[in-house]
């Protein structure tokens, strides 16, 4: 016979615990709105079109951010130069053609993860012994994106080889028993299935290097740059660098302050907007293939 | 006495230590359908697989013995078993076209041989999808997704991509096995059509089906043949006791 006793009181165990889950989940939400207010409410007034299309003016006091928003973009794209082909490639090598169990490709994995864990000042670092120093491409776009791109490398790496795992075997099977060879099934089959969740690791990767301050201090962003860069061995604004020489540098606190949360304001909105493009994508392609 | 379009002779098959296959002979006639038996896991489809090299993607797979196709064993030094394959086509258990468009499917193993005259291409597309009794039901959307037929006609649009590149011998495994009973017809009636052009080995492990569509019966129990001979044969006077209790169900 069942005790009604106890009976109620595992649910009332299980509804506390049910609490916990919920409170939890709650409390994530709020902070991740309270983020979002507090940026928002300090940073929205000195938002206009003037602060997004002008140069800083009277020592970073007034003006706007447009040269922030140019090296921004400039070092995303250049940093998707690096990492997509040298991911993609690696990626392909490590699902599609090396052994799993060989010595040399778990050697290579560990590699990998251990990059992913390494702070992101320490690339700043490399980046300004090798690229601006030995290679002497000075502090420029082009040591700022090598950094940057070397840095997404194991996220891009990661999200590239889940996506391409996520292929079904039966298309490979089909492909190779109507007398494909490997790479012609990789570039016509596995390839053309996986691009959606390969885009969407990348623009993941693409919206954290955006924010990333440390690994571009030292290789390629200055506090102030009179002209836009002219080639890939200029330096650069860079968005999450300017709000740091806002608030460390200058004399002016009481004006550097606000500008600093209005350009915050506008590097969250475009990693926002990024991660709603890989969203999208990832959506699209859920909807599209029946696998 | 009938031409023998392949023969097997003394195939073993090894994945790592395991022993699949044990001293199988057996000799494929030309343009029948010769089925395979035999309880799951007895290495049917590994014997299947075997002949066109789809083993070769296991790793720690080991053949002795030889597979003799049009003269050469398909497992001698020198053999490319890209150039087998393409003689030697293969319909697998589950459905499993390409994410492209019905056209783009047929057409796949003619654009990987470097087919590049459109409307050659489409000649044999359209040729394939007629030979595998398709056409009347898709050449209204040859440019749709291939997701969006049902499970038998994506079968059928394999089997019309497997000829599309004209091969000799057409493997099957277990083709109608995820296929309800109407689909299951049409592609058993559809195999029948086939061997006028094409020799036919069939994987199955629905013994009515291979009483259906095949002339010649294997029997395989634990990775050995146990008995072959024509369908008919098979199942009215088996020789052997195994075979016997196999087709009465007294194991399965």
């Amino acid at each position: 016979m069942i005790k009604e006793e106890g009976l109620k009181r595992r649910y009332l165990v299980q509804n506390i615990w049910f609490a916990i889950f919920w409170l939890s989940m709650i409390l994530i939400a709020a902070v991740l709105g309270l983020i979002l207010y507090f940026i928002l409410a300090r940073g929205i007034k000195v938002i206009n079109w003037e602060f997004l299309t002008a140069i800083p003016r009277r020592g970073m006091t007034e003006g706007g951010i447009f040269p922030a928003i140019v090296g921004t973009f400039y070092l995303v794209l250049g940093s998707i130069v690096v990492s997509l082909p040298l991911g993609v490639f690696s990626a392909i090598y490590l699902t599609e053609y090396a052994s799993s169990d060989s010595p040399a490709v778990k050697a290579i994995r560990t590699a990998i993860h251990c990059l992913a864990g390494v702070p992101s000042v320490v690339f700043g670092l490399f980046g300004l012994a090798v690229f601006v120093k030995i290679l002497g491409f000075g502090v420029s776009v082009l040591s700022g994106s090598l950094t940057l791109g070397i840095m997404s490398l194991p996220v891009v790496i990661t999200s590239v080889e889940e996506a391409l795992k996520a292929v079904p075997l039966s298309f490979r099977e089909a492909s190779l028993a109507l007398g494909a060879n490997r790479w012609t099934t990789i570039w016509r089959v596995v390839l053309p299935s996986s691009l959606p969740g390969i885009l969407t690791g990348l623009i993941l990767s693409v919206g954290r290097a955006a924010g990333e301050t440390a690994p571009i201090m030292f290789t390629a962003a200055v506090f102030y740059a009179r002209r836009l860069p002219q080639s890939i061995f200029d330096p650069v604004m860079a968005l999450p660098y300017h709000i740091y020489g806002l608030m460390t540098e200058g004399t002016r606190p009481d004006k550097q302050v606000p500008l600093a949360y209005g350009t915050a304001v506008v590097l969250i909105l475009l990693v926002i907007a990024v991660d709603f493009i890989a969203i999208y994508l990832r959506g699209k392609s859920r909807r599209t293939r029946k696998w | 006495m009938e031409e023998i379009k392949l023969q097997i002779k003394d195939l073993n098959v090894f994945f790592g230590e395991k022993q699949v296959l044990h001293q199988i002979s057996l000799n494929i006639p030309a343009n029948k359908v010769t089925a395979i038996i035999g309880p799951s896991g007895c290495g049917k489809s590994t014997l299947l697989r075997s002949i066109n090299r789809m083993n070769d993607f296991f790793e720690g797979m080991k053949v002795e013995g030889e597979i003799i196709f049009d003269g050469k064993n398909v497992y001698a030094e020198g053999v490319d078993p890209v150039i087998v394959r393409r003689r030697i086509g293969m319909v697998f258990q589950m459905p499993n076209p390409f994410p492209k468009s019905i056209f783009e499917n047929v057409a796949y193993g003619l654009r990987i041989q470097g087919w590049r005259n459109k409307k050659a291409i489409e000649e044999q597309v359209i040729k394939s999808l007629q030979a595998a009794a398709l056409w009347d039901e898709v050449k209204d959307r040859l440019y749709s997704s291939a997701f969006d037929l049902s499970g038998g006609q994506q079968q059928r649009l394999c089997i019309a991509r497997a000829i599309a590149v004209e091969p000799e011998i057409l493997l099957m495994d277990e083709p109608a096995s995820a296929l309800d009973p109407i689909a299951t017809a049409r592609v058993e009636e559809l195999i029948r059509s086939l061997i006028e052009k094409y020799t036919i080995v069939l994987v199955t492990h629905n013994m009515q089906e291979a009483a259906r569509s095949s002339d010649y019966t294997a029997f395989l129990l634990l990775g050995r043949l146990i008995e072959f001979g024509p369908t008919n044969q098979i199942f009215t006077k088996p020789q052997k006791k195994e075979t016997e209790d196999y087709l009465t169900g007294r194991f399965g």
